[in-house]
């Protein structure tokens, strides 16, 4: 920016009025007593190397009782031998995520169908074990590893499930628009605590005798249906944006109704509904908070569960600000990579 | 023909049961907990989510505690082994669920008897392995000295637990006005009391003494002495399975019963090859059968007392003048010798 | 659409005529829609049978009693916070009463406050000036990328830390005292008086109402301007406090006094209340705040200028203008978002907010152990309440359609 167009920005959007000066120069006070203090009890007067409680002395934070404790964080109470299979499977997803971005992707189709089938079925026998690794129970699964778990598997149920529901909501079958909407209108209207507390009590109940429902399974079954029933309406979305004609056309050709789908509709209904569907996504991610309801321990149960440990008293605001970072970036992240996609796309259709 | 078929028919009908008798005598009642305990290879059981002295986990995952020994003599009685055993910590609210629904084997939760749990949620109780006794811990500074100085007070409770009811009973008999607050877990309830939401928290005198640490500055709060109510806690498991029952409850008392006979984890072994005392040799296995009778190996009772120890034992290391609660042993003490705990005898 | 199949000859006429006339059936369109449906319909009802039947065969089978009587067993648990004067001596019922009561309150009182929150930070997003801008928008950021749960547990124990112990409460015309246990009102002993002065109270709005309507009917008849405000505020602001304060006078009080450890009489907002209050207002205002941005700059530049030429002023632009056409694009979206922040009150659970999951749900499920028929019970409350607030806002919305051409 050149100098003149600093003043510029100045007069205009800082200083325009008298109202507007006062305004600017009463914010900007807020913001000073605000965030000096923050940042020094952040990272200025924190401390950061020790080993245990009484290295903490300072005003500050004490971040070594994060250092201690981050592979809590992280993995919770999967043994530390096997974290290597946590390693890796984190790593794959990372890796899937930022192939299936490229726009460049050859094979594409074989890509998608294989991170959407292969590759969450062979995380899941890197975490959980069988053929050839130890199994390491899911009560043992914890921390950040376990919220990512939870979003990632309860998403890959939901999306499908969404979309059938979302088609199943525009039938022309009355009958099954009908089961269509209950079961989104059902899901949607009652709060995600009792969906979880409903999986985890009755699910045992409800299968014959012998058959044990995981408990890492019910919390994720119950968040997948209640976040099939807002992808539905995402992508009802998305299927009512898009033109009759292009459906019609289908038709005209010949094709029957699912071909119609797969090929035609679906396709771009589906671009057009990613952001909304990305915004359930990320809803998503910040419901697995909930599990502490029924004793899963994710990030925030093992921030808690951290607190009570009586060799580390009264470090509430440096697990909940560590806990909270990590939410936030991984949520503020998705979001502004959703923004540069749309905005990508938008300027791909002129639209 | 028909005569000949006739005592053809009369001879089975005489033959069978001499003939079924001994294969029925080795079959057992059916008991689905054991078969999955057995297949499982070890035994699940529900434990509190961290309650110091009872059942805490360290940061390494290690679990101590009374009821965590009551779990490992279980699984020693069981599978012969202390170690085969997981744990599942729940809240004061999940672990009946929990229970109901098979995902543990027993619950050693420090859970109180009482008539309404019993009549109403399909659980029975095993036996009595700690006599708690409820009382309330306050700030110092406040100077309480009996519980009725807590009346126009606010109270923290973990709510459904038999403390919430008793409390709220015993100020209305007394027509002291109180206010209860109960949250859905104890530590939600501790950390609410610590910053000041209460005047008390309530809890049983042993439940107190380990959670006491959790407290920011320990010094400044005071355990009252005063007990408002008797709550005997044990190990609870669902209905439908009596034989699964029937080890959980002796499984207890060959605990209780170690320590009446002076069998502790360093002489058991002297006792079994020397002991001359008949209850002491069935209670080893020595004679009797009696293991065989529950369908568990005739060892049960001495790896109990091998790998974990007797009642006393369990105690003194947990929860007594061995643990940092140092709780005296009070009416957790053998009858012999003034307490309230006995056991039916090994006959 | 037939698929061509050709009569034979002579003996298989029969069969290949039946087979055709099958085949034409299947084919037909209707048909086939039935025969999925039904199809579709078995399945679910198979389904839906055999759970029922292991949740009945385990519930017997774990003793597990089961109907709708437990209801009216005296419930025994304590709720520290409730306006409708429940005791642990009442039955389950009245508890679930309760907890659905302080469910509306807490929802109620967010709802309205977020709606103004989320409708000023949503405009302050759009100000001139930078500072306001960006501030409100990382208020926005900060609030959707943070999970309910961080806020309840924040505001609860900051709440609880920055208050006094009630010995050292702040307190406001000696009467009303704000500590760690809550905030004391005094509440009037006879409402008599009172009563008096909200009818007289009601009265004046309408009187304001009818007042306004004629107005801008002489207004639109003779282009005369009439100071709707200002004798507004009289009418509804002097003499409605004015008939307060004769009805206040003549009622007894019953006061807050500081007996032993807390204040006694009087009303008593718990921080229970006031932190899920604060938080899910400052959560939902955060997403408020989006949508009336995205509502007010869906309205075309072309309306503004317009008005602009007129020669309105900057507050009438937005009052007549502006807002009456972005309502109808923000209502829908502000909808969910009052439903979410109805089902979000359920958060309460975790700070000992006596709401139906902390109530029902946790407590009265713990002391009698029929999960099946209180799960479905509150599920189904819940589903009341969002129904009506949908259909409300729906007939809301039809109403207040915009007409295009």
């Amino acid at each position: 920016m050149t100098h003149t167009s600093w003043i510029q920005f100045l007069r205009q959007r800082l200083f325009a009025t008298r109202v507007d000066a006062a305004i600017t120069l009463v914010c900007f006070y807020i913001v000073w007593r605000v965030s000096v203090p923050l940042l020094q009890w952040l990272v200025l007067d924190a401390t950061w190397n020790g080993t245990s409680r009484e290295a903490c002395r300072g005003d500050g934070a004490c971040w070594v009782f994060i250092r201690a404790r981050f592979s809590q964080f992280m993995y919770g109470q999967y043994p530390v031998p096997e974290r290597w299979r946590v390693d890796i499977a984190g790593a794959l997803m990372v890796l899937t995520a930022a192939l299936l971005s490229w726009r460049g992707l050859p094979f594409r189709r074989g890509a998608t169908i294989a991170s959407v089938t292969v590759l969450p079925l062979g995380g899941l026998w890197l975490l959980y074990g069988g053929f050839g690794l130890g199994i390491v129970e899911t009560r043992e699964w914890g921390g950040l590893m376990l919220t990512l778990v939870l979003t990632v598997y309860a998403g890959l149920i939901a999306v499908p499930l969404g979309i059938l529901l979302a088609l199943g909501r525009r039938s022309r079958l009355p009958l099954i628009r009908f089961a269509s909407v209950v079961f989104i209108e059902f899901w949607r209207g009652v709060p995600i605590i009792t969906v979880i507390f409903l999986a985890s009590l009755l699910l045992p109940l409800i299968m014959p005798d012998g058959f044990d429902v995981d408990r890492l399974a019910r919390a994720i079954l119950g968040l997948a249906f209640v976040v099939a029933a807002y992808m539905a309406e995402a992508v009802r979305g998305g299927l009512q944006a898009l033109p009759e004609g292009q459906a019609e056309a289908a038709q005209a050709l010949g094709l029957g109704y699912w071909r119609i789908q797969r090929m035609i509709v679906l396709p771009q209904a589906l671009r057009i509904a990613l952001p909304a569907m990305t915004n359930e996504f990320i809803s998503l991610f910040k419901s697995t908070t909930l599990v502490l309801i029924v004793s899963l321990f994710d990030l925030l149960g093992i921030a808690q569960a951290a607190l009570a440990d009586p060799a580390w008293v009264g470090m509430n605001m440096e697990a909940y600000v560590f806990a909270g970072a990590i939410y936030w970036f991984t949520c503020f992240g998705l979001s502004q990579w959703s923004r540069l996609r749309e905005k990508r796309l938008q300027a791909a259709h002129g639209r | 023909m028909k005569f000949y078929g006739l005592v053809a028919a009369a001879a089975s009908l005489i033959a069978a049961p001499l003939i079924a008798a001994p294969a029925m005598a080795q079959q057992l009642a059916p008991s689905e907990t054991l078969d999955a305990v057995k297949a499982r290879g070890h035994v699940e059981c529900g434990v509190h989510l961290g309650l110091p002295g009872f059942s805490f986990a360290n940061d390494k995952g290690e679990w101590s505690g009374l009821d965590v020994d009551y779990c490992k003599s279980l699984a020693a009685a069981v599978l012969g082994d202390a170690t085969k055993v997981k744990y599942t910590p729940t809240s004061v609210q999940q672990r009946w669920p929990v229970l109901q629904s098979k995902q543990v084997d027993v619950l050693a939760r420090n859970t109180t008897i009482t008539f309404s749990r019993n009549a109403t949620l399909g659980v029975d109780f095993q036996g009595i392995n700690f006599y708690e006794g409820q009382t309330f811990v306050v700030r110092t500074k406040a100077k309480v000295s009996a519980v009725k100085d807590l009346a126009d007070g606010t109270i923290c409770v973990a709510a459904g637990s038999t403390e919430e009811k008793t409390a709220a009973d015993w100020f209305r008999e007394r027509n002291l006005k109180v206010t209860i607050i109960n949250f859905q877990k104890n530590d939600d309830a501790i950390s609410a009391y610590d910053q000041g939401r209460c005047d008390a928290y309530t809890a049983g005198i042993g439940a107190l003494a380990g959670q006491r640490i959790k407290f920011k500055n320990p010094e400044e709060h005071q355990i009252l002495t005063e007990i408002i109510s008797n709550d005997p806690q044990g190990p609870v498991t669902r209905w439908g399975d009596e034989r699964w029952q029937l080890i959980v409850r002796w499984t207890l008392n060959a605990q209780i019963a170690a320590e009446a006979f002076g069998i502790t984890s360093k002489n058991v072994d002297e006792m079994k090859a020397k002991s001359q005392n008949a209850e002491v040799r069935r209670i080893l296995g020595v004679e009797g059968k009696f293991g065989e009778m529950m369908g568990l190996s005739n060892d049960w009772a001495y790896n109990i007392v091998k790998q974990v120890g007797n009642y006393g034992e369990s105690y003194e290391r947990t929860v007594g003048m061995g643990s940092a609660l140092k709780l005296k042993r009070g009416s957790n003490e053998l009858w012999t010798k003034g307490g309230l705990l006995f056991t039916p005898s090994f006959q | 659409m037939l698929l061509g199949v050709r009569h034979r000859g002579g003996d298989y006429s029969a069969v290949s005529g039946a087979l055709s006339a099958m085949l034409t059936f299947l084919r037909d369109r209707k048909v086939r829609d039935i025969l999925w449906q039904a199809a579709a319909t078995l399945v679910t009802v198979a389904v839906i049978w055999f759970f029922v039947r292991n949740a009945s065969e385990n519930m017997v089978k774990a003793g597990i009693a089961s109907g709708f009587r437990f209801l009216w067993r005296d419930s025994g648990i304590e709720v520290p916070f409730n306006i409708t004067g429940y005791k642990p001596s009442d039955n389950l019922l009245s508890l679930l009463w309760t907890g659905i009561v302080n469910t509306l309150l807490v929802s109620a009182a967010s709802i309205v406050v977020a709606t103004v929150v989320g409708f000023t930070v949503g405009l302050l997003r759009l100000s001139r000036n930078w500072l306001l801008s960006t501030l409100a928008g990382f208020y926005i950021e900060f609030v959707r990328n943070i999970p309910l749960l961080f806020f309840v547990l924040f505001w609860y124990f900051g709440v609880l830390a920055a208050l006094p112990l009630p010995r050292g409460s702040y307190d406001m015309l000696g009467v009303i005292f704000l500590n760690r246990r809550g905030l004391s009102i005094p509440t009037p002993n006879d409402v008599s008086g009172l009563r008096l002065a909200l009818l007289v109270i009601i009265l004046l709005v309408a009187v304001q109402y009818g007042i306004a309507r004629w107005a801008r009917a002489r207004q639109a008849r003779t282009g005369r301007d009439f100071p709707v405000w200002p004798v507004g505020f009289v009418l509804c602001g002097g003499l409605p406090i004015a008939a307060l304060v004769v009805g206040g006078m003549t009622t007894t009080w019953d006061l807050p006094i500081l007996r032993g450890f807390n204040y006694r009489g009087g009303f008593v907002l718990v921080p229970e209340f006031v932190a899920l209050f604060a938080a899910l207002s400052t959560y939902t205002a955060g997403f408020i705040a989006e949508v009336v941005r995205g509502g007010i700059q869906s309205v075309r530049q072309g309306q503004i200028d317009a008005a602009k030429a007129l020669g309105l002023t900057h507050g009438r632009i937005v009052r007549l203008v502006v807002i009456p056409q972005a309502m109808p694009v923000i209502i829908p979206p502000i909808t969910s978002q009052y439903l979410n922040l109805i089902k979000n009150s359920s958060f309460g659970a975790a700070i000992a907010y006596p709401e139906i999951v902390a109530v029902f749900m946790g407590s009265a499920l713990v002391s009698t152990g029929q999960s099946i028929e209180i799960i479905a019970i509150t599920l189904g409350i819940y589903l009341v309440l969002s129904l009506s607030v949908s259909v409300f806002m729906n007939w809301y919305n039809a109403r207040h359609k915009l007409v295009t051409r």
